[in-house]
């Protein structure tokens, strides 16, 4: 990350970020930054602003350019030392960097099929769903109950795999998931670009459909109701009592196991996703990455270069697929609880906002782009429907058009208007900014060099029929 | 229409009346006739085979354990009904499709937003409805002044959403015309992800409801009687809605009016003209964008008249009501071979009745153990196998791959 020594702000900005960048400054600026946010934090457990500032801190060790290996030390430090202590303080700030883990590897997924080899895929969260009613079917005691009515036999208490195999299933949903993937791509992926959107779109209906239904005439997914208990991995006692004894301490008191299962799982899922980032970041140099984006800028110079192009759209399909099914079985542990409305086409459009908003095609704006939708909808959205009911109760009125506060309708609740933030994203994105908040490197140098040449297609479809 | 002063003028104006009229408004009457009878027959004939083979199977003794019917006269029973409701069903989605099939047959693009502007027009038109029938002037209304009320209520959601279609067209797609493929189609998405909250928002905000029904008024849910016999020992019979028939009276007005408007006025041409190809069009003095305004003009009141009809039909909307009808309305136009509108009008018809078909028959012919809920998934397996086996859908012409 060396080549980012200026950083493109004008003004004023860009002399603090000439300032900071030079020298030993780095190192200092970016270790008294995490310092004051974690203790800003650590005193202030409730304090949103100062969560997100601490969350930038993030960001601004991966910006700052420094040595590699202070960097890593520093990133070490930061995720494995003080967000578990942070986030055991307040469960919440653990529960949104799990769900920006889970989310960024879905993005980055997604970033595969939409953003490398340029096939929009409305119906992603099927293959999520598919990863997550894996585990849920065989980790759960759902098998005991195929020939029951929804809701009618008494769980017996018995699982039918021992909670560890967990693990092996992380591996069954990535391979299930990619088969999945396959199968699906098999057929559709000689429709054309936009129409393959709608049959995606089509099929993550269909799979969310057969959730909802497929509890008779066997009882497979128990239906709407969901399926729960899910297992989770166990934990074996002496990682919490060692837990409890070194990082006690410092949090102030002793955790249940039931607490550190929600750090288990910020760490596995920071685990996976950053193997999931070194395998796309491998896959993006290699020649399948170059096959996919080569795919994307014109399909039929990429056939005539020799490239597979239905296998190499398979490829595609089946690595983003299998993305989404590895952090479905993660969710499922998580959870302990799945239903079908968890897989709906609106996380679709969801993770599809977040690839757009970081940018198409590039890995660090999945991330970046995960982070901000996830943090929007999760903090900012829930703190101003907060803010709007302390408005409400605090009864003020509003001198100039004698607005009593008190009168505001209770339906208007932002964290209820999650449509209209994606939709916001994905419009204000494409008209202003199609290559996202951080663009691709590929894409930057080739707008660096020469701007394309815009041909308009001629279109030739006929409305009105001679026929 | 200032547009088209280099388009050669008819020579005489009686044959070209006439011709407009065979045109405009014989042919398409003939066609929507020949694809409900078709559509109509095939199936039956389908099913009616179907359940032949199946007598005396195990599928047969659950029908009879379950509905005291056999398998045929369980099919013959219901045959008339089903028809009926398909052929309605297959309007609302013929004049959804109208829409999807105009935009993309002008730009080239699906208008993904369209489903919105449709539940738009549902809402606009319910909400003038429920207005009135707070004011008393529904109760009050003879059956003529009912009938004037809906008909200001399907006009009232038409303009609400032809004007919703244009805005959406100048904020959200016009920038974007000349970009890659997929990022109008992106911006689409978003746009119909925003209005479903808008409307969502404006309406919990005014009347605090997520769910609004249609008031009861006029004559609309009684039934007229068709036909009562039997046929040897199965009882036949069959009964329309009035608000059925207002349905596919109000549909075929405008699918006619819409094929007059394209195949015959200038405006028509024009609209032609642009799809063919818009630097040509330009050329000819063509005001290319005021064409694609008035496209998404007629696309969207089309969808808002549907949007008052479905609501009509099924009494009860709520904000995301448009998702599905949408979606299947686009499934037909794709059948049907997206771009041509008597293509929109034939997957309109084919679809709605199969679905109608299937949320009927399915439950009894699989023993109860896949029911009507599957038949949402009906439209996108239809879907991909045209996409897979006709992409250009079934009176489409061959189109060539485009990036």
């Amino acid at each position: 990350m060396q080549a980012k020594t200026s950083l493109p702000v004008p003004g004023i900005l860009a002399r603090i970020t000439q300032f900071i960048s030079k020298g030993s400054m780095p190192y200092i600026v970016s270790t008294l930054y995490v310092l004051l946010t974690t203790l800003w934090v650590y005193n202030d457990p409730r304090s949103l602003p100062a969560f997100l500032l601490f969350l930038s801190s993030i960001a601004l060790v991966y910006v700052l350019p420094m040595d590699k290996r202070i960097k890593l030390v520093m990133a070490l430090i930061i995720t494995l030392i003080i967000i578990p202590i942070l986030g055991i303080r307040n469960i919440s700030y653990l529960e949104v960097i799990f769900q920006i883990s889970l989310f960024s590897a879905l993005a980055l997924g997604l970033n595969i099929v939409v953003g490398f080899t340029g096939m929009l895929n409305l119906g992603y969260v099927a293959f999520y769903a598919v990863g997550a009613y894996l585990w849920a079917i065989f980790g759960s005691q759902q098998l005991f109950l195929l020939h029951s009515i929804p809701g009618t036999a008494p769980p017996t208490g018995v699982f039918f795999l021992p909670p560890d195999t967990f693990y092996l299933f992380i591996f069954l949903g990535l391979g299930v998931a990619a088969g999945v993937g396959i199968l699906l791509g098999l057929p559709v992926l000689r429709v054309r670009g936009d129409y393959l959107a709608i049959v995606t779109l089509g099929f993550g209906e269909v799979i969310r459909v057969m959730a909802n239904n497929l509890d008779k005439p066997i009882n497979l997914t128990n239906g709407p109701q969901g399926i729960t208990p899910i297992q989770r991995p166990t934990i074996p006692a002496f990682v919490l009592d060692g837990w409890n004894t070194i990082f006690g301490p410092l949090v102030g008191r002793t955790i249940s196991e039931g607490e550190f299962y929600n750090l288990f799982f910020y760490l596995l899922a920071l685990l996976i996703v950053i193997i999931i980032i070194y395998a796309v970041i491998r896959l993006d140099n290699s020649k399948i990455g170059r096959a996919w984006v080569a795919i994307r800028e014109d399909e039929l110079a990429a056939a005539a270069m020799g490239i597979s192009v239905v296998r190499y759209k398979l490829m595609a399909f089946a690595v983003g697929a299998s993305f989404a099914g590895v952090m479905g079985v993660l969710l499922a542990a998580s959870r302990t609880f799945i239903s079908p409305e968890s897989f709906n086409f609106m996380q679709s459009i969801g993770v599809l906002s977040m690839v757009i908003l970081g940018g198409l095609g590039s890995i660090p704006g999945a991330i970046v782009g995960a982070a901000v939708v996830v943090i929007l909808n999760n903090q900012v959205l829930q703190g101003l429907s907060l803010w709007l009911s302390e408005l409400r109760q605090s009864g003020m009125v509003i001198p100039l058009i004698n607005f009593n506060l008190s009168d505001l309708s209770a339906q208007l609740d932002p964290a209820k208007y999650q449509r209209m933030l994606f939709g916001l994203i994905l419009i204000l994105m494409m008209i202003y900014r199609q290559e996202g908040l951080i663009p691709a490197r590929r894409r930057k140098r080739e707008t660096n060099n020469v701007a394309p040449v815009e041909t308009p297609t001629p279109p030739s479809s006929i409305t009105g029929t001679e026929a | 229409m200032q547009q088209t002063t280099t388009l050669p003028k008819p020579v005489t104006a009686a044959p070209s009346a006439f011709k407009g009229i065979t045109q405009g408004v014989l042919r398409p009457l003939g066609q929507i006739l020949i694809f409900i009878v078709a559509t109509g027959l095939i199936l039956s004939a389908f099913l009616l085979l179907l359940a032949f083979l199946l007598r005396g199977t195990a599928i047969d003794q659950a029908a009879i354990r379950n509905n005291n019917v056999d398998i045929v006269s369980y099919t013959v029973m219901n045959l008339p009904q089903v028809l009926v409701d398909g052929i309605v069903l297959g309007f609302v989605y013929a004049a959804i499709a109208l829409g999807y099939t105009m935009v993309y047959g002008v730009l080239e693009f699906i208008n993904f937003a369209h489903s919105e502007i449709f539940a738009i027009g549902a809402f606009v038109g319910v909400e003038v409805l429920i207005a009135l029938n707070n004011g008393g002037m529904l109760a009050a209304a003879p059956l003529l002044g009912a009938y004037g009320w809906l008909i200001f209520a399907i006009l009232a959601g038409m303009a609400a959403s032809g004007l919703m279609a244009v805005t959406v067209e100048r904020i959200a797609y016009r920038p974007l015309r000349h970009a890659p493929r997929l990022v109008p189609l992106i911006s689409a998405i978003g746009v119909s992800f925003f209005l479903q909250d808008a409307i969502r928002m404006v309406e919990s905000l005014t009347t605090g409801q997520f769910n609004r029904i249609i008031p009861s008024f006029g004559n609309f849910d009684s039934r007229i009687p068709i036909f009562n016999t039997h046929l040897g020992i199965t009882a036949l019979k069959l009964d329309v809605e009035v608000k059925s028939l207002w349905v596919m009276g109000a549909a075929i007005l405008m699918l006619v009016g819409l094929n007059y408007l394209v195949n015959v006025t200038k405006l028509g041409k024009a609209i032609r003209a642009v799809a063919q190809s818009q630097t040509s069009a330009s050329l000819m003095g063509i005001n290319v964008n005021r064409i694609i305004s008035l496209t998404f003009l007629i696309g969207g009141a089309l969808g808002g008249a549907a949007g008052v009809l479905y609501a009509l039909k099924f009494t009860r909307i709520d904000p995301f009501i448009g998702f599905f009808p949408g979606l299947k309305a686009f499934t037909a136009a794709v059948m049907g071979g997206i771009g041509n509108i008597t293509g929109a009008l034939l997957g309109g018809i084919v679809l709605g009745m199969l679905e109608t078909f299937a949320g009927a028959y399915f439950s009894i012919f699989t023993m109860g153990a896949a029911g009507a809920e599957y038949k949402d998934i009906l439209a996108f397996g239809i879907l991909i196998l045209v996409l897979i086996f006709r992409p250009s859908g079934l009176l489409g012409e061959q189109v060539g791959q485009k990036a």
